[in-house]
């Protein structure tokens, strides 16, 4: 029998490679996606913050009445400080001026949500171009915008988000949208600057130069995606701060000021003068943003571990 | 003309507040079209910064590269980033020493190896597509066509090696080099990889520079050998010259501490005593001589030079007379 070398080649890398696992094109996404759905930590967090989103989307229909409407008002007394406690078509009572709790907490699930996600989403856009920045280019623009950062991070994040919120003449919801944002960049900005630097020197990077890669396709095939894991990662977790941080600033009073439209943090902040008497008013929002911010930490966390690498089976 | 001939290559590395390290050191060598040139040393002698400082990726800061690289006659060192990175995957192709994490884990291979092609020849997706294909079926690896969805993990270690060396050779450079490229592969896949390697050299007429720890490894493939010590070629000859006559003390050190199957039993191997932060600088003598059985008072104070000497070069003032029992 006749055997070129190269057949011989072929039969024996056959060999090797006759075992291998049959699926094809199982990407990194993929296989962390398979460890997530068998994790409990996940599931549970998935469930609450599913929970949460399912109700935000549905609440104008799920809400039983209209949460701006002051229907209980005529059983409201300031001066004997008796605020509508629950009963029948209002499992949960009224708020200081007689609107139905229930519904305010219903629908302000989307105050809520949306702020937390649109402050998540700028500020990761944000720290996405001056990690990406700091990290591709090096030099003198790495320390200019490290500087930055350096200085961002000096000042406590809740006190900045209330100074940046406080620039503002008329505060509205994009205003705290905005403070709690930029709050959120330096530290996007750190994380990816550091896992850019730590891809620039990876073996990988110096084969795709020695292939002759352009410098953009380095950047943004060869070092970027394999520096987002741990971005990804913390914008879940930043998620959950930055829903707690925005209620901070409404409860303050640097959010919306009109009430008609409920948000947690405002109520929040509404129920503090009657919170001796009537602490069920704050209880609920704040069960609220606990529980959120819950599985949103709980969701980041299991997720930290599904795209560890080292993890991998 | 040789294809690529290197001369007086110096690599220099300097940080602010520390002493400057030299790590190549006036290394010359000349590779013809077709041929293949070992580079052979311990660890830290400099074999990988000198491939690195032919491929232009040393880093431009506190590196001072001199002497003179010429591909074709064109000096390498001189050309500007923008000319280098076109040379690289096209002129001048490279292989790595461990083929996992020189493989981009979120990309998959068909990206991978269609992008050279793109970047270098032009070529739209779904042509470079079909070619990537050809590329691996060439190296041998199996069902290419669904190999190019896969990502580097589902592939074997030897497979990944494969692929690497498709992307290198995608673009035919005149020049590969590669840097221990079987260091992580287990023995039998090695013995495939180097098979692949010494058929493709051939079929393709691609001028070969292998580096390596593994003198196993350049008494299957090279055709000349160069014995590198703390920076310096300190024997060069024809590969069947070095195995069966080292006259160097180090290269005959290196050979004599490699079991052999035809030894006679209960017979020790003989290592090489001390260790490499046991050299004295090449300025003051002769680096190896600290750890040198031959030495002699002259090693001490004065630096040998590379002389011609029965068919080879030799960088020594007592080289080795007796004959390795065969």
């Amino acid at each position: 029998m006749v055997t070129t070398r190269k057949e011989r080649v072929d039969a024996l890398a056959r060999m090797s490679t006759d075992d291998r696992e049959g699926e094809a094109g199982v990407s990194l996404a993929v296989s962390a996606w398979r460890r997530l759905r068998r994790n409990p930590v996940f599931l549970v967090g998935a469930a609450i913050i599913g929970t949460f989103v399912v109700v935000a989307l549905l609440s104008p229909w799920l809400a039983p009445h209209d949460p701006s409407e002051w229907m209980l008002a005529d059983q409201v007394s300031k001066a004997r400080n008796e605020i509508p406690p629950p009963q029948p078509g209002h499992p949960l009572g009224g708020d200081q001026v007689g609107r139905d709790l229930l519904s305010r907490l219903l629908v302000g699930s989307q105050q809520t949500l949306m702020v937390g996600v649109f402050a998540t989403v700028i500020g990761l856009g944000g720290g996405l171009v001056l990690g990406t920045l700091a990290g591709a280019i090096g030099g003198w623009v790495d320390s200019a915008v490290m500087r930055l950062v350096d200085v961002m991070l000096s000042i406590p994040s809740l006190l900045a988000a209330v100074s940046i919120g406080a620039l503002f003449a008329r505060p509205s919801q994009f205003t705290v949208i905005l403070a709690v944002a930029i709050v959120q960049i330096p530290i996007f900005a750190r994380l990816l600057r550091g896992s850019m630097l730590a891809q620039r020197n990876s073996d990988h990077v110096l084969a795709a130069r020695a292939l002759g890669v352009r410098p953009r396709a380095i950047v943004f095939r060869h070092m970027l995606p394999n520096s987002l894991g741990p971005v990804i990662v913390q914008a879940t977790l930043v998620l959950a701060v930055a829903i707690i941080d925005a209620a901070a600033l409404s409860f303050l009073g640097l959010g919306n000021p009109d009430d008609s439209v409920p948000e947690w943090g405002q109520m929040l902040g509404n129920a503090q003068t009657v919170i001796d008497s009537h602490p069920n008013l704050a209880f609920w929002p704040a069960g609220c943003i606990i529980a959120v911010a819950l599985g949103f930490t709980l969701v980041g966390e299991s997720l930290r571990d599904a795209l560890d690498p080292k993890n991998r089976r | 003309m040789a294809l690529l001939e290197v001369t007086d290559l110096t690599v220099v590395f300097q940080r602010r507040g520390e002493a400057p390290f030299t790590a190549v050191d006036g290394v010359s060598f000349a590779v013809e079209e077709g041929q293949t040139v070992g580079l052979v040393g311990e660890s830290g002698c400099g074999k990988s910064v000198t491939s690195l400082a032919i491929m232009g990726l040393l880093p431009r800061r506190g590196v001072r590269v001199s002497g003179s690289v010429r591909f074709e006659g064109a000096e390498l060192l001189t050309e500007s980033p923008r000319q280098m990175r076109d040379r690289r995957g096209r002129d001048l192709g490279m292989v790595f020493q461990d083929p996992l994490s020189s493989l981009n884990p979120v990309v998959s291979i068909g990206i991978q190896v269609t992008e050279v092609l793109e970047r270098h020849r032009g070529m739209s997706r779904s042509k470079a597509m079909r070619v990537a294909a050809e590329l691996l079926d060439q190296v041998g690896i199996p069902d290419p066509r669904r190999r190019l969805d896969e990502y580097p993990h589902q592939l074997s270690g030897g497979m990944r090696q494969r692929a690497l060396i498709a992307m290198a050779l995608a673009c035919q450079p005149r020049l590969l080099i590669a840097d221990e490229p079987t260091t992580a592969l287990d023995v039998t896949i090695q013995a495939q990889i180097l098979a692949l390697l010494s058929q493709l050299v051939r079929d393709t007429g691609t001028a070969l520079i292998m580096i390596t720890h593994d003198l196993g490894v350049v008494a299957g493939l090279c055709d000349e050998v160069n014995v590198l010590y703390a920076g310096r070629v300190v024997e060069r000859a024809a590969r069947h010259e070095l195995f069966a006559r080292p006259r160097h003390p180090y290269t005959h050190g290196l050979l004599s501490s490699i079991p052999r199957l035809d030894a006679p039993r209960g017979e020790r191997l003989v290592p090489i005593r001390g260790a490499v932060t046991d050299n004295i600088p090449w300025t003051q003598g002769c680096a190896f001589a600290p750890r040198c059985p031959n030495v002699l008072e002259k090693c001490l104070d004065v630096t040998p030079e590379m002389e011609e000497d029965d068919g080879r070069l030799l960088r020594c003032h007592n080289p080795v007379r007796q004959e390795v029992p065969a």
